[in-house]
């Protein structure tokens, strides 16, 4: 009796996780109805104009939309060079050894920094520079927005390729290095190619994380509600445009910050589910 | 630098050297910025780190002005933002951890049920989610109905933060016992109930606690949600249905007023001391109980 009770909480537990999906499905679609009603689904993503004066009142998402996969996609780039080397350094040329496990905990740390001291230390340390580069007066835009968010996702894209790069079978390197080849040729040609699955998820996985990142993208960007116009321009993201306007937003406009929010949160399910299908596919997780 | 690039067993061999001190450095780069950060927090922060931030409520921002001019230290410090973390964090912890640790127990005894895999995906689905859209639904669940900003409202959007690790890390946990740990109990005559509970959570402490911490030092720095739900206040509450003040919160607050804005760094290497030693214990909790 007791045993019967036991198993139906624990069903029901489980089923609470069902409630919670459906209820925030349900938050999300029934508080941005009035926008998509207001302007059509594909008006309000396709229009770049967001406009709160009242006499000319209109919200589109078009601009955070492309500023959002522009920082990410940009950070992503940066972070690869970085990222591939951790992963290879860890999962390659160092495996099992004592520097290897230190060089893990430290990117590993960078996982722990809250994105708001990320973004006072690229405020701070990291915009001077741009500054100093000429790239752009102010400092604040797209470019520094992305190379803060590239070291923030370093440690997500290089802590999963390291494990599908140490999970390349002993064998099928030794083959090729009985076939004389050098190290690197057994990376380019062995190790990578048996891995790139993996690699590729790891690496989607990040850009989802960098696609939904809000607090530092919302102190570096800028804050201007129109298309980016190249690396040096201000902008906004999806995530930023919410942090930003939700506090003051009321009517129409609050509903379109939780159309924006919800956008987001399909473009991010997405990004998830493609990189947790390749991941099934390679037999993990 | 391809094997049909070049014949050359010399320049096959520079290529390797080139390539394998390439891995050395990027590596070395991408840990710098962790060393920055970590040296630009305690050398700004350390001169406003004192007992005062830990005792006093913020400043008004006019306080601040005035011992600014007078080149005195901002009177004042956290304390508003430190009961605000811990009343909120705590509230999270008690609705995520009791929930967590009943679907990952679920997820690890049911796996094959087609049910349990539904709840897994779901589960993946809420761990991917960006923080601020959590911020909007526990805008939307709590606050509108209550029609005030409030710490529960705030514990709410940390608990669908917290709950999906607690879950994973649990499920994980308990997949890696061996099976004969619970055959042996059942053998025994024990009731399933008693199996869980004196067999298998015990057992499986390490790794559920580690998670659970993990879990709390992830959301202890969560800015974009609270700014959504708990909206912070300038005195210290304790009334859940109140605003209430968080550290990153703060630090938002500090970020934003010229005056308060030495009290940036000392809130935020306050904030990082508390993250850092939550991982630490994580990290000597999984070494010391491992399975």
């Amino acid at each position: 009796m007791k045993d019967k009770i036991f198993r139906l909480l624990l069903f029901f537990a489980a089923f609470i996780i069902l409630l919670l999906c459906a209820g925030i499905i349900y938050a999300l679609v029934s508080r941005s109805s009035d926008a998509f009603q207001e302007y059509g689904i594909l008006g309000f993503i396709a229009n770049p104009e967001w406009d709160p004066r009242p006499a000319t009142e209109e919200y589109g998402a078009l601009s955070f939309i492309i500023g959002t996969i522009y920082t990410a996609f940009l950070a992503l780039l940066f972070c690869f060079p970085f990222s591939l080397a951790v992963s290879l350094f860890n999962g390659e040329y160092f495996k099992g050894k004592r520097i290897s496990s230190v060089v893990r905990s430290v990117v590993d740390l960078l996982a722990g920094i809250p994105s708001i001291v990320y973004g006072l230390w690229g405020f701070y340390a990291v915009r001077p520079l741009i500054i100093d580069l000429g790239l752009n007066a102010q400092g604040f835009g797209i470019l520094l927005s992305s190379v803060v968010l590239a070291i923030m996702i370093i440690p997500y894209a290089s802590s999963l390729s390291t494990e599908f790069i140490s999970m390349v079978p002993n064998n099928l390197k030794e083959g090729a290095y009985s076939l004389g080849s050098t190290q690197i040729e057994m990376i380019r040609h062995i190790s990578l190619p048996t891995a790139s699955s993996g690699i590729v998820a790891s690496y989607i996985l990040a850009l989802g994380r960098a696609l939904g990142e809000t607090m530092a993208v919302t102190m570096l960007i800028g804050n201007t509600d129109r298309i980016p116009n190249g690396l040096r321009d201000t902008g906004n993201t999806m995530a930023s445009v919410i942090a930003n306007q939700f506090g003051e937003a009321d009517g129409i406009k609050l509903s379109s910050l939780i159309a924006i929010g919800l956008l987001l949160f399909i473009i991010t399910a997405l990004i998830n589910l493609i990189a947790k299908l390749i991941m099934k596919r390679v037999g993990r997780a | 630098m391809s094997m049909n690039m070049s014949n050359s067993i010399i320049a096959r061999k520079r290529s390797n050297q080139l390539v394998y001190w390439m891995v050395c450095l990027f590596s070395f780069l991408a840990m710098i910025p962790l060393f920055l950060i970590l040296w630009d927090v305690v050398s700004k922060g350390y001169k406003n780190f004192n007992l005062n931030l830990l005792t006093e409520v913020t400043p008004s921002s006019m306080d601040a002005l005035l011992a600014n001019m007078n080149g005195d230290p901002i009177p004042g410090g956290i304390l508003n933002g430190i009961t605000g973390s811990v009343l909120i964090v705590l509230l999270a912890i008690l609705f995520s951890v009791p929930l967590g640790l009943f679907i990952g127990i679920y997820l690890s005894e049911n796996r094959d049920k087609n049910f349990a895999k539904v709840v897994s995906f779901l589960t993946d689905l809420l761990q991917g989610m960006p923080s601020i859209v959590i911020g909007i639904i526990a805008y939307a669940w709590v606050v509108k109905p209550l029609g005030s900003y409030s710490a529960i409202a705030g514990s709410v959007a940390l608990t669908i933060m917290m709950l999906p690790m607690i879950v994973r890390s649990t499920e994980e946990t308990l997949k890696m016992l061996p099976r004969a740990y619970k055959e042996a109990g059942l053998a025994l005559g024990s009731s399933y109930t008693n199996v869980v509970f004196r067999i298998l959570l015990p057992s499986g402490f390490g790794g559920i606690f580690t998670g659970i911490l993990l879990a709390i030092s992830r959301v202890m720095g969560e800015t974009a949600p609270l700014m959504l739900t708990a909206l912070g206040a300038s005195v210290v509450n304790w009334d859940v249905l109140e605003p209430t003040s968080a550290i990153p919160l703060l630090i938002w607050d500090f970020y934003n007023d010229p005056n308060l804005v030495d009290l940036v760094w000392s809130s935020s290497l306050l904030l990082l001391i508390v993250i850092f030693v939550l991982n630490w214990i994580a990290k000597i909790v999984a070494r010391k109980w491992k399975i």
